[in-house]
């Protein structure tokens, strides 16, 4: 493997934080509050008062302000977990090919093209 | 005596529920990874198993990161899946196996595993999409579930060989389990893909390769990188071959692979479908 390491001793992927204990501390209320839109009602309740759902869960001002701008890659900063992001995102109406275009910068047709580039079908089935 | 009769390893991309609940089975763009399903359907009908012990990882609806566990057993009566955010929630309940738990929990605890014991959870779509592609319909599920998460969510993530000996533990487990149930074990998602970051996208079609090849006679090929290795190699969600590793290790016997299929993209993700046999091994005559 040819994978380097910062001076905190962790490795570097490029384009890639793993979710470690350092992100979960950064990101504990922006992560509980979107682990809370299980929960239709929530959702609701965020869509209605966004700044009032987000003070009720202590984010702060740098996650408030990645929320505000639907900047994904800001709340991936401000600690946010994907897994618990895309319940956000399906809020604001963004599947994981939206996410994927708006953190690439690319457009979303050139993102799903990206994918497709990678086509393959290959089965295999025991005589 | 218990029998496992086989494995089913399996992508369970949310989109997959999506499509189902849509009813895309024969879309272009979702039919070659359906049609996957077919030799697992006729294995089903053919070898009925009554228990199903599925390693897959949760996606933040049972678990929270203010509890994350390791590895979770599950030890319920009965299951549910509920809406994970996008309002869609499978309806069919999940029937447990508490007994078969409790002998799970008790002999991998013996092994020197320390799982978080569950006799309340929900179960997310890394077990209800494999079960709806398993046995579509409205039926009930003829199997009764005992769930298995692994973190594979917030690192740091148990290594490769801990889940691996995990499934090893499990497997033990079943064979020394005196019920006389089949069994089939589920090792539910990857293979590579990314959702986050600017590597949103990602996909490792050489690495898919190298696990689909080794992942039955030869697994612990996959051993030989770490877990922030598998990350790198497959995608920060890739990682979830764990639970493969894992349902591997659980398969004690003559694994031989009936039918496989990797189709990609699938949403974001390289796709796969492999079923296992697992055929006693014979003592050698006197």
């Amino acid at each position: 493997m040819n994978a380097g390491y910062a001076e905190s001793g962790k490795r570097q992927i490029f384009g890639t934080e793993p979710f470690d204990g350092d992100l979960a501390m950064r990101g504990y209320a922006l992560n509980a509050m979107c682990y809370s839109f299980n929960a239709k009602d929530n959702r609701d309740a965020f869509a209605a008062d966004e700044e009032g759902y987000m003070a009720r869960f202590g984010l702060t001002n740098e996650q408030k302000a990645a929320v505000r701008n639907r900047d994904v890659l800001a709340m991936l900063d401000a600690g946010g977990n994907v897994y618990y992001l895309a319940k956000l995102a399906g809020i604001l109406g963004l599947n994981v090919q939206d996410l994927g275009a708006l953190q690439t910068g690319m457009t979303l047709d050139a993102f799903k093209a990206a994918l497709l580039s990678h086509g393959e079908t290959t089965r295999r089935a025991a005589a | 005596m218990s029998q496992v009769a086989g494995g089913i390893f399996t992508s369970h991309v949310p989109g997959i529920g999506n499509a189902i609940a849509r009813g895309l089975q024969k879309d272009p763009y979702w039919k070659p990874f359906f049609d996957g399903f077919d030799p697992v359907h006729e294995w089903l009908a053919k070898e009925k198993p009554d228990v199903a012990v599925v390693f897959y990882n949760d996606h933040g609806l049972n678990f929270f990161l203010d509890k994350m566990p390791t590895f979770a057993i599950g030890a319920a009566a009965e299951y549910r899946h509920e809406d994970e955010g996008w309002g869609l929630a499978f309806q069919r309940p999940f029937a447990g196996h508490p007994e078969l738990s409790w002998h799970i929990i008790e002999q991998v605890v013996a092994s020197e595993f320390d799982p978080v014991t569950c006799q309340s959870m929900l179960v997310d779509h890394a077990v209800a999409v494999p079960y709806e592609l398993c046995w579509p319909g409205t039926e009930a599920f003829p199997v009764k579930l005992v769930p298995i998460a692994i973190n594979t969510v917030q690192h740091p993530l148990p290594s490769p060989k801990r889940c691996f000996d995990l499934g090893r533990a499990v497997g033990r487990a079943l064979k020394s389990w005196k019920g006389g149930e089949k069994i089939v074990v589920f090792g539910t998602g990857g293979l590579s893909h990314q959702l986050e970051g600017k590597r949103a996208g990602f996909i490792n079609k050489e690495y898919d390769h190298f696990c689909l090849d080794n992942i039955g006679p030869n697994p612990e090929a996959l051993l030989r990188h770490d877990s922030l290795e598998i990350v790198e190699l497959a995608g920060s969600q890739g990682v979830e071959i764990l639970n493969w590793l894992a349902a591997r290790g659980a398969l004690t016997g003559d694994v031989v692979e009936l039918a496989s299929n990797y189709h990609v993209p699938i949403s974001n993700t390289a796709a796969a479908t492999v079923l296992f046999e697992n055929r006693e091994f014979l003592p050698a005559s006197a």
